[in-house]
Order: C-alpha cells, then structure tokens, then sequence
C-alpha cells in the first residue's frame, strides 16, 4: 500500500495527470470508457518511463497476491533491485484492462525496463537463468548483486 | 484427496453459477473425471483442446505440451484458467524471447480474452529442446485469484 500512496503522491507533485486508486467496484468511477481510456494510456506511457524499472503486479513486493508477481519480485530482490516503481492492478480494473492493452500483452506481471517492456515472469525469470537480466541492468546502470556476488568470488 | 469434490464453502456459489454444466455434473458423479493425465485429450475441455490446436495450426511445432493448471489455482474444479504451454518450434529461431512470446500469445487470443487468466510460456527452438528437455514449474499459488471478480466473469466465458 505505501508504494502505492508514494507512486501517487509522485503523480501529483510533477503535475502529470494523476493516476489515483480507485474504490474497488468502480462505480465511482463510470464515466466515458473513451475518455477514460486516453487518460489511462497517456498516464500509463509516463508511468513506465518515469523509474528504471516498472512493475504492474497483483499485490505489492511486501504482499505478492499471485505466484507469477512474487516470481518477479523475488527475482529483483535477488539481484538487488530495491528501487522500483511496482503498481497493484488489483486495486484498479482500469489499469488492471489499461496495461494489457498499452503493452499488447494478456497478463500480468508485466516489467519495464527504462519505458521498454521486457515481458512476464516467464521471460524475466529466463533472463536471469541465462545471465542476461545482469546485463540488461547494468545497461540501466544498476549493479546487480549476483554480479557482485560473482566478482568477490574470484 | 477429494479436493475436486469438496471446493472451499466460500466458493461454493461460485460453482454452482459458474461452472459449466458438463463439469459440474462430472466433477459430482465422477469425482475423479477431472484428474486425468495432463496430455490426455479430454472432450470435456474446450480451452484446452482449442489451446492445442491452435498452437499445433500457428506454430507447426515438433514438440507440445499444454498443461492445465487451473487446479494450482485459487479456482474452482474443473476450471480452464490457469495453463502452462511448452512449444518448441523452429519458427522462433533467431527471435528475441518476448517476439516467441508475442507469437503464442497472438494464436490464442481469443482464449486470452475470454476464459484464460494466466499463460505461463516456455517458446525453445529444436537446438535449444534438444540441449535442455525440461518443463519449467509454475511457482506456487498466493491466492489472488480468490474473490477476484474478474476471474469469475472469464470464468463464465464473457468476453472482458
């Protein structure tokens, strides 16, 4: 939840239009799927470029909701990726519908590396089995700590 | 374990309204109609049959696996939510990870909006099957599929 409220108060401050939690049944929030969609595409391309890497996930990185969510969580944590920017679609049909149709991908997690997508569970959790999301981090210039791990060994 | 028989109480409506009727009827008379081998073709499952064929049409694959793992879920016995694809195809050579991806997830589209909640994908070429013929494992379920109103609306086959 604190991620959430941090992430929201960002939105805020920098004055992009912002992209608040919304009660569970939505009905507050009906107004013309249209519209409302611009805004949730437009909010979403921001969102993805404003932090190294993005995460939509069910739950947050202290209460994963979903096996797939946590995978990646973990992953990050492993490499020591602390600082991420990770949105809960659960609390929001919209970004929850949004994200698959701004990335063109049916589920979630989704990541981002700087505005980019780079795929679901699946793909983050082959890159770090064939040494690649080492590399895709550094290029971010995140050291990742299994690099580390590895340099102190020899 | 008759876990098939017995859904949590909670969850119980939700069988009763969601489920389609073959099922329910099979999972109640036949308790362990549900729990065949993964790669037995059941006619009693649409997704799974229709999941196969397309990727089998697409993809001309020298090796599938399609394994429903709707069980693994916080979803009711019998569900076709939850699956898991292995395809190895000489189509993907030379393509990044998420184009394979994108490819699968282009043959079935239509599951994908519709009843299918989560794809897990492992995309391989001949070469890379050959030096390492192994399945992934999904990781295991937190739950978050429970009370999520969404999975029950695919559930039901109704288009998001």
């Amino acid at each position: 939840m604190n991620s959430l409220i941090k992430i929201t108060a960002r939105c805020l401050r920098s004055g992009a239009p912002a992209y608040l939690p919304r009660p569970a049944d939505g009905r507050a929030w009906s107004a013309p799927a249209r519209f409302l969609c611009a805004d949730v595409k437009k909010d979403l391309g921001e969102m993805v470029k404003k932090d190294k890497v993005v995460v939509f996930m069910k739950g947050t990185p202290a209460q994963p909701m979903c096996g797939f969510s946590n995978a990646v969580v973990q992953i990050l944590r492993m490499h020591g990726v602390d600082e991420y920017a990770a949105y809960n679609v659960l609390e929001d049909q919209d970004l929850r519908q949004g994200v698959k149709d701004f990335s063109n991908w049916p589920t979630i997690p989704q990541v981002y590396f700087n505005g980019e997508f780079v795929g679901g569970c699946d793909i983050l959790l082959q890159m770090h089995q064939n040494g690649d999301l080492v590399d895709e981090l550094q290029k971010l210039g995140i050291s990742s700590a299994l690099l580390n791990a590895e340099k102190e060994s020899k | 374990m008759m876990s098939g028989l017995l859904p949590h109480p909670l969850m119980l409506p939700t069988v009763l309204r969601c489920a389609r009727p073959i099922s329910t009827s099979l999972a109640l008379s036949r308790p362990l109609a549900h729990f065949r081998p993964h790669m037995d073709p059941d006619p009693s499952r649409p997704v799974e049959r229709a999941i196969r064929s397309k990727l089998t049409n697409t993809l001309q694959p020298d090796y599938l696996e399609v394994h429903n793992e709707s069980h693994m879920h916080a979803v009711p016995p019998g569900s076709e939510s939850h699956f898991r694809v292995l395809v190895v195809s000489s189509q993907f050579e030379g393509l990044a990870l998420i184009k394979r991806h994108r490819l699968v997830n282009e043959a079935l589209k239509e599951e994908l909006s519709s009843c299918v909640h989560a794809l897990a994908i492992q995309a391989k070429t001949p070469e890379q099957w050959g030096s390492n013929p192994a399945l992934a494992k999904s990781p295991p379920c937190m739950g978050g599929s429970k009370g999520d109103h969404t999975v029950e609306e695919k559930l039901k086959g109704g288009r998001e």
